[in-house]
């Protein structure tokens, strides 16, 4: 009888079931909506963050930033040779430097991966290369002679020649690109982790300090470096064996090197300038970085989501938009639904005071009746969340066949590898954009919720009418028919 | 059996209160037959609400079988109204969507009965009042007569010890009422039915053996031991 009497009662009124139907799938909708916009937001800053960590580390430890101290500018100097008169040949001069000026003792490396929690630890060292290309002419001395007197002041002689400088000039070329040591026993953590070696080789475990270098691909293709090119820094003459692709950005390092390379390249032995960590579990992140912050002193810790706070630009805006005025809007939105379900429920209750009380009066028990209320709401609510469903899935790949362009500019917090190669010596931030596609996938989870949603809306609406006509008492309701 | 004692009934509407029964004393023997009649405002449906367990009365007891219908739980008096009492509505109060068999089940719901033996007494309650051929129909397809025959199919459906009518033909037209109360009555004999029938009709308040006048909440009982009842004139009823 529930079955037969609840199909009858919901095809007789179809307009209103579609009318509660409807408030409540726009509801449900919209929350999947913005979920799977919100998921396709924290997967675009995922994937902005891996290009910036690479895919497995959880955090970076750099050294705390201090004041410069007096003295030491941190600019890079450069000394050229006076030559002989006439000689005009090119001079050239590297300046190395790690980056941000700030480097921390390799031993820490090991201190950092004996941390409870923490399942791996991986060195390297950033630094900024500048090249000056260029050459000084010297100007010519030439004495002035005949009849020129020379109108000086106090001091000047008169009537003696005055030699004048003609000629000479400089003309250099600055060049500035970055080194990212790296620690070639360990590449999945680490600078190298996020780029794909796309030709050639990586580095063996072996060649802790080979003369070999790995090139970014837009910098090899700058140089016209190939595999098996050479080139020099600071007079060492290094071998091209690979070509490395950043996975979604172009804000990586333009050189790898080994390690020691590196560090005697930047004249910092057993240094390093960040530590690539990897936390045992994703969820104790937290916990480990206060380990670390507590344990090793000196030293700042940078949580992907320290980095994440860093992102601005339409991806963090959107993202905002999303998380903020998205989430109150499907509540609002739900809210609204639920209400309009339930005073439509409740008033549909009332209209059929002389049905309920005609039951009453048979002997139907309360619980019966309420039942039979909450039934014909929870099929609107589901008939709500089916329609709710197809709308939100509707919605999302309609976003996903869009695929809106966000941009993701990065400002880096001075650790981390993220400088790239606009980062120049001392500079503490570096900003880098990157352009995402936005998609918009619908987890089991957001249907699960959908689905929650909908069972949710079906039985509040139908609590409310339930409990309206489990209070009718047969005679009032036969009364009310006369 | 039913006994009445000082039933009062009291509502109250914003600051009146309006007394509708007025220490009412009233006994009805298992198979008698009553009819009241008074005046619109009474306190007739009042009354067929105390004795049908609808309501329960301001002071005084409602007895059925030495059970006060005024003090015991409400799931007692649903499951007393569910056995033991059938009601027919003047308006008929059919379920619009369900069918006349479906309508009729509707009264063994509450007992537990299984659906395969409610739809079959259900037929054979529709096919008892005529109504055979239209156990598929809904009553906007059934005339004033067959929705009020599907009513009482309704109420008798599950044998109850009494019957309960509030102004059955109030709705028909006086062929049709002749023939519903032809059929009342013809089963009332035919089960020795407790029947109480409320009734603005004179014509059929002068057939019952007894009548109660109620007016202004107080109750006067006529005996009619002469009186003419429509089942010696009806057509033949069939027991089911």
């Amino acid at each position: 009888m529930f079955g037969i009497y609840l199909k009858r009662e919901l095809s007789r009124r179809k307009k209103a079931a579609l009318v509660i139907a409807l408030g409540l799938a726009l509801g449900i909708a919209l929350v999947i909506t913005v979920n799977s916009v919100s998921a396709g937001m924290t997967q675009a800053q995922d994937k902005v963050l891996q290009s910036l960590y690479g895919l497995g580390t959880d955090m970076t430890v750099t050294k705390a930033r201090t004041a410069p101290t007096s003295g030491s500018s941190g600019r890079p100097n450069f000394q050229f040779d006076a030559k002989s008169e006439d000689d005009d040949s090119t001079q050239s001069s590297d300046r190395v430097m790690t980056q941000g000026g700030q480097a921390l003792a390799s031993s820490l490396v090991a201190k950092v991966a004996a941390q409870q929690g923490v399942s791996s630890a991986v060195g390297a060292l950033s630094l900024n290369v500048t090249k000056v290309d260029g050459s000084f002419t010297q100007g010519k001395a030439k004495s002035s002679t005949s009849g020129q007197s020379n109108q000086g002041g106090p001091g000047g002689s008169s009537g003696g020649s005055m030699p004048q400088v003609q000629g000479g000039g400089a003309s250099f070329d600055v060049n500035s690109y970055s080194v990212g040591g790296v620690d070639v026993t360990d590449q999945d953590l680490g600078p190298l982790s996020t780029s794909k070696i796309t030709s050639g080789r990586t580095f063996t475990a072996a060649e802790t300090n080979a003369k070999l270098a790995v090139v970014g691909k837009s910098y090899a293709k700058e140089n016209k470096y190939k595999v098996g090119s050479t080139f020099k820094i600071s007079g060492t003459k290094y071998t091209v064996i690979g070509i490395a692709t950043p996975d979604s950005s172009d804000s990586t390092t333009d050189v790898y090197l080994p390690l020691k390379q590196a560090q005697t390249l930047g004249d910092a032995k057993n240094k390093v300038t960040t530590i690539y960590v990897k936390a045992t579990d994703s969820k104790q992140i937290d916990t480990v970085k206060a380990t670390i912050q507590k344990n090793i002193s000196g030293t700042t810790v940078t949580t992907s989501a320290d980095l994440a706070e860093t992102v601005s630009g339409s991806l963090s805006t959107a993202s905002d938009l999303a998380t903020s005025v998205g989430k109150w809007l499907s509540i609002a939105v739900l809210a609204a639904a639920f209400l309009v379900a339930a005073l439509l429920t409740s008033s549909a209750v009332s209209r059929r005071v002389r049905e309920f009380g005609t039951l009453k009066a048979l002997g139907w028990p309360s619980r019966r009746v309420t039942r039979q209320v909450v039934g014909e709401s929870m099929v609107n609510g589901l008939l709500g969340g089916a329609l709710g469903i197809g709308l939100g899935l509707a919605a999302a790949y309609t976003v996903t066949a869009i695929s809106p362009k966000l941009t993701a500019q990065l400002g880096s917090t001075g650790g981390g590898m993220g400088g790239g190669p606009g980062g120049g010596p001392g500079q503490q931030s570096a900003q880098n954009t990157m352009e995402i596609a936005l998609s918009a996938p619908v987890s089991a989870t957001t249907i699960a919720l959908a689905v929650g949603l909908a069972v949710a809306g079906g039985l509040i609406a139908g609590a409310m009418g339930g409990w309206r006509a489990s209070r009718m008492r047969p005679a009032d309701a036969l009364r009310s028919v006369s | 059996m039913y006994r009445l004692t000082g039933v009062t009934k009291r509502y109250t509407r914003g600051k009146e209160t309006v007394e509708a029964l007025r220490g009412v004393d009233l006994t009805i023997e298992d198979g008698d037959q009553l009819v009241i009649q008074g005046p619109t405002g009474g306190g007739k449906s009042t009354l067929l609400q105390m004795i049908g367990g609808l309501d329960r009365p301001s002071t005084g007891s409602v007895e059925l079988d030495g059970v006060d219908l005024a003090t015991i739980s409400e799931a007692k008096l649903t499951r007393l109204r569910a056995e033991k009492i059938g009601i027919i509505f003047q308006a008929f109060n059919l379920i619009p969507t369900l069918t006349a068999q479906e309508n009729v089940e509707t009264a063994l719901v509450p007992l537990g009965v299984k659906p395969a033996e409610r739809r079959e007494r259900a037929a054979e309650a529709l096919r008892s009042v005529g109504l055979g051929e239209r156990l598929g129909h809904v009553p906007t397809e059934l005339s004033g007569g067959q929705q009020q025959r599907v009513a009482i199919a309704r109420a008798l459906v599950k044998k109850p010890k009494v019957l309960l009518a509030d102004e059955p033909t109030g709705n028909l037209d006086e062929g049709t009422r002749d023939d519903i109360m032809g059929l009342l009555e013809g089963l009332w004999h035919e089960y020795g039915l407790t029947f109480v029938m409320v009734t603005h009709d004179s014509s059929i308040a002068r057939r019952a053996p007894r009548l109660a006048t109620i007016k202004a909440g107080q109750i006067t009982l006529t005996e009619q031991p002469g009186a003419r009842q429509y089942a010696q004139q009806a057509p033949g009823v069939r027991a089911y």
